[in-house]
């Protein structure tokens, strides 16, 4: 029978004690004495949250591939568990083989938003492992991280041995290898950390210094080891048809945020929304074969069971294979009690056409991400949403029974003005008023229109990321001026505003673009116990301003500043394939209210092209 | 076309409760390709019930559940599939054809149910057990011989006094645990947490102190129709057998 780390009594205590046994259908158990290698996968956030996330299943079964590795996934104990494991120094385990994570060779942290840091120092504490890397002994697991985030490391540079920055499909063998090689050899940890500094997307923190100037910006960041290049850069497949891909992901007991098979179509946007870091990391735009996707489809619903299969990717409408993959999905799988989830795709003759057949009209809503209300702000950010296309699309599904719409905008970008606020409300009025042209007998009684604000955060790697952000206080009082104007508004009855909130805003906007300097303020506000910050039940604001406060770091500083144009950014050191040039002009262009065409319309020489493939040589072989 | 499926819970799989156990045979159909029926509409979902729920930390030797099916599919052979691809701690013990009508589901006909409640050395671990003390056998009986056992039973809004007594058809102190036959189902339902601590109180022992394990052998129905006298029958004087046995093997 399986061992379990934790006992009886404290399993029936706490919340869910599914989140922290295992054992789920296609679970990876292997032989801890016939692996060279083990490597403990964590997302930082609770279960159901972790299990979501396609990233980890993709790694997980990548490395379980492979004979010499048994990878194991950790999660963050919900904060029930997190007490009691304290109290009664429980050391924080794998879900595979229950095994202290300390004894791993390997703990991999993947970094998908800011407000996670905290739980990352959780992880390293439960687990017993130091959390400075400096601090950290030959008998510790490397600590490494990756995802979205890892393209900004500096917050975190004293926490991690190393950061993998790009796809982990393409240097991960290789590094495992030099690992492997190291403990033959009787080599160090920093014998390893040495050699893996010279693997592609590899950044070993320990070995660079940064050097500031008086105003407190970044001088100079120099590597200050011989094995350390001076620039790292990103790690992309760039073929997405011959790669790893998860057939049989686990499949969770209890209900987990993303319950479904998910199928990964493409990587990239073609789009270049200015304010949109994936749409930058992740060029140039590869996508997968419709054919490999249905063979995906078939085995992967086979393998889990799953009465659902939805499509991942950013901005879905443009994938070339759209129109043939979903009409095989609807055709193969619907009267077999399959749900097809569609993404959210440009509303058009096909996308409605689609909706009405996987989903129930009266049930269901549109969904609509014009990010800004006026046509101004929108060639600003370059989202090339018109009115005209708004309007058109909500009025056919209108009259194709719809009655629901949910808009998407952001406040605080840059050159807002209060025209631009104002324009939100507006733009959501005439969307209501849209409907209530169609004749009453027609129409679906009345309609509701909800919209939400978000506050925008610059973000390291996109054209904005010059940008400045503000004041809890302002952004406020921003919010506060879109939900006045929502009041003027003819079909006000019908029109809802949400906000979001302005405290998490101006952490995020910190470790977006911080540096290591900042590291500090987050050692210091787990100190004072925050973890969870992403959770508003347990996010504790007062305790993260105690934290700047204790730390002297300045929030404004790093928010509230318009950066310079030739200023040294602390993530200027990665390489992401796109220029810091070609951002600059995007920029430029922003501030002067021009679009920039997609790059199916024409190439702007934002240098991914450099990685030989994908959009930018279609049609070109 | 109805089958009823009788399966065992064990090991680990005794923290997943009740809900998620459903969401799990819901996916071990489909990887299992067992021709399940499905309503209509929008969001189509599998026929499919469960004769009583299990609580959450009890393992089980007989668990079931009622399905439709669009066609037929052999008894060994559905058990096997299902076996194959169900979780460790999880396992289809038969599968049998039972009657279409409504009043022969599992839900509908279930009326008992038999535990065995084991000692614990420590409420952290359920896999060691202390043997049951000499003397319990005796005060199982004197227990039992009571003509009533009143009870405060809670409810959602108030507390009221209940009798037992009625509702529990055997307990038994056995080396191994304490072996108890209650009346189970939608009309009478007897938790055996509920009657272990009042038994535990009629021996003279804090139940707070008393770690226990529950484990169910198996659930019974009523059956008026079926002799007494067949194999497979519980002979307690009052027709129960168990729910598996009001359902034919195919192959």
């Amino acid at each position: 029978m399986r061992k379990l780390a934790l006992n009886d009594e404290i399993l029936l205590k706490i919340e869910k004690p599914a989140r922290y046994i295992g054992n789920e259908v296609n679970s990876v158990m292997k032989d801890p004495e016939k692996v060279d290698i083990r490597f403990a996968m964590c997302f930082p956030d609770v279960y159901e949250i972790g299990m979501s996330h396609l990233g980890i299943q993709i790694l997980y079964d990548m490395f379980n591939q492979w004979e010499d590795v048994w990878c194991e996934r950790v999660y963050s104990p919900w904060v029930d568990l997190d007490k009691v494991m304290r109290e009664r120094s429980i050391p924080l385990f794998a879900l595979e083989s229950q095994e202290p994570v300390k004894d791993f060779d390997f703990l991999g942290i993947t970094l998908q938003y800011e407000m996670c840091y905290t739980n990352i120092l959780q992880v390293l504490d439960l687990a017993g492992i130091p959390l400075k890397a400096a601090d950290r002994s030959d008998a510790d697991p490397i600590v490494i991280g990756g995802g979205p985030c890892a393209y900004n490391p500096e917050p975190l540079a004293d926490f991690f041995d190393l950061f993998y920055i790009g796809e982990g499909e393409t240097s991960y063998r290789r590094l495992l290898d030099l690992f492997k090689e190291n403990k033959k050899n009787k080599g160090t940890r920093q014998d390893f950390l040495e050699s893996a500094a010279q693997v592609g997307g590899i950044y070993v923190p320990s070995f660079y210094d940064a050097a500031y100037h008086a105003d407190g910006t970044l001088a100079a960041f120099t590597p200050n080891n011989e094995h350390a290049p001076s620039t790292v850069n990103k790690q992309v497949v760039m073929d997405l048809d011959d790669t790893y891909y998860p057939k049989k992901p686990v499949v969770p007991f209890i209900k987990v945020t993303q319950d479904r098979v998910v199928l990964e179509i493409q990587r990239g946007c073609i789009r270049g929304c200015r304010f949109c870091q994936a749409g930058m990391l992740y060029r140039p735009t590869r996508e997968r074969s419709a054919e490999r996707l249905k063979e995906y489809a078939r085995e992967m619903l086979r393998s889990t069971g799953h009465e659902e299969i939805s499509l991942s990717s950013l901005s879905s409408s443009d994938y070339s294979c759209l129109r043939e993959l979903v009409n095989f999905l609807i055709g193969e799988f619907k009267g077999k009690g399959i749900n097809i989830s569609l993404p959210s795709l440009r509303i058009d003759a096909f996308s409605l056409d689609v909706m009405e057949r996987v989903q129930d009209v009266r049930k269901s809503s549109l969904t609509f991400a014009p990010e800004a209300g006026s046509q101004r702000m929108r060639n600003v950010i370059n989202k090339g949403l018109t009115e005209e296309e708004i309007l058109n699309g909500a009025g056919q599904a209108f009259e194709g029974g719809w009655n629901k719409v949910k808009l998407y905008f952001m406040l605080g970008l840059p050159t807002e003005t209060e025209e631009d606020m104002k324009a939100i409300p507006e733009l959501a009025d005439r969307i209501a008023r849209r409907y209530y042209e169609i004749p009453k007998e027609k129409r679906n009684g009345k309609c509701q229109i909800t919209t939400s604000t978000s506050f925008f955060i610059p973000k390291p790697f996109t054209p904005f990321q010059w940008a400045r952000m503000y004041s809890n206080d302002e952004y406020i009082a921003r919010a506060a001026t879109v939900k006045h104007a929502f009041h003027d508004q003819l079909n006000r009855k019908s029109l809802k505003y949400n906000w979001h909130d302005a405290e998490i805003t101006v952490l995020e906007g910190v470790f977006a673009r911080g540096d290591r300097r900042t590291g500090k303020v987050i050692e210091e506000a787990y100190r004072l116990g925050c973890i969870y910050d992403a959770w508003t039940e347990v996010f504790d604001y007062e305790k993260w301003l105690k934290a700047f406060e204790n730390t002297g770091v300045d929030m404004a500083f790093y928010n509230e500043r318009e950066r310079g144009m030739d200023e040294l950014f602390p993530w200027d050191f990665i390489d992401i394939g796109v220029t810091k040039e070609f951002l600059k002009r995007e920029w430029q262009r922003a501030m002067e209210g021009k679009v920039t065409p997609n790059c199916r319309e024409q190439c702007s020489g934002c240098g991914a092209a450099g990685f030989g493939g994908g959009v930018c040589f279609e049609g070109k072989n | 076309m109805k089958a009823r499926i009788k399966f065992r819970k064990y090991g680990v799989m005794r923290f997943i409760g009740h809900l998620d156990v459903m969401r799990h045979f819901q996916k071990v159909m489909r990887r299992a390709q067992i021709p399940i029926a499905f309503t209509g509409g929008y969001s189509p979902h599998m026929i499919m019930s469960f004769a009583q729920p299990l609580g959450v930390g009890i393992t089980s030797d007989g668990e079931y559940l009622d399905i439709e099916l669009t066609e037929p599919i052999g008894s060994k052979q559905a058990a096997e599939q299902m076996n194959e691809v169900i979780a460790e701690g999880m396992e289809v013990v038969s599968f049998v054809y039972i009657p279409e009508e409504k009043k022969y589901s599992g839900m509908t006909i279930t009326a008992a149910a038999e535990y065995r409640v084991s000692l614990l050395k420590s409420s952290r671990s359920a896999g060691k057990i202390k043997a049951v003390p000499a003397s319990w056998k005796e005060a199982a009986e004197r227990f039992l011989g009571q003509e009533s056992i009143v009870v405060m039973k809670k409810t959602k809004r108030s507390e009221k006094k209940v009798d037992i007594r009625p509702f529990i058809y055997e307990i038994e102190a056995e080396d191994a645990g304490i072996r108890m036959f209650l009346a189970a189902g939608s009309e009478n339902n007897l938790k055996p947490d509920l009657v272990m601590d009042e038994f535990l109180k009629f021996a003279g022992e804090d139940p707070d102190k008393v770690p226990v394990h529950i484990h169910r052998l198996d659930i019974f129905a009523k059956n008026d129709k079926i002799p007494a006298e067949t194999e497979k029958t519980k002979e307690k004087g009052t027709g129960l057998v168990t729910l598996e046995s009001l359902g034919t093997i195919r192959g």
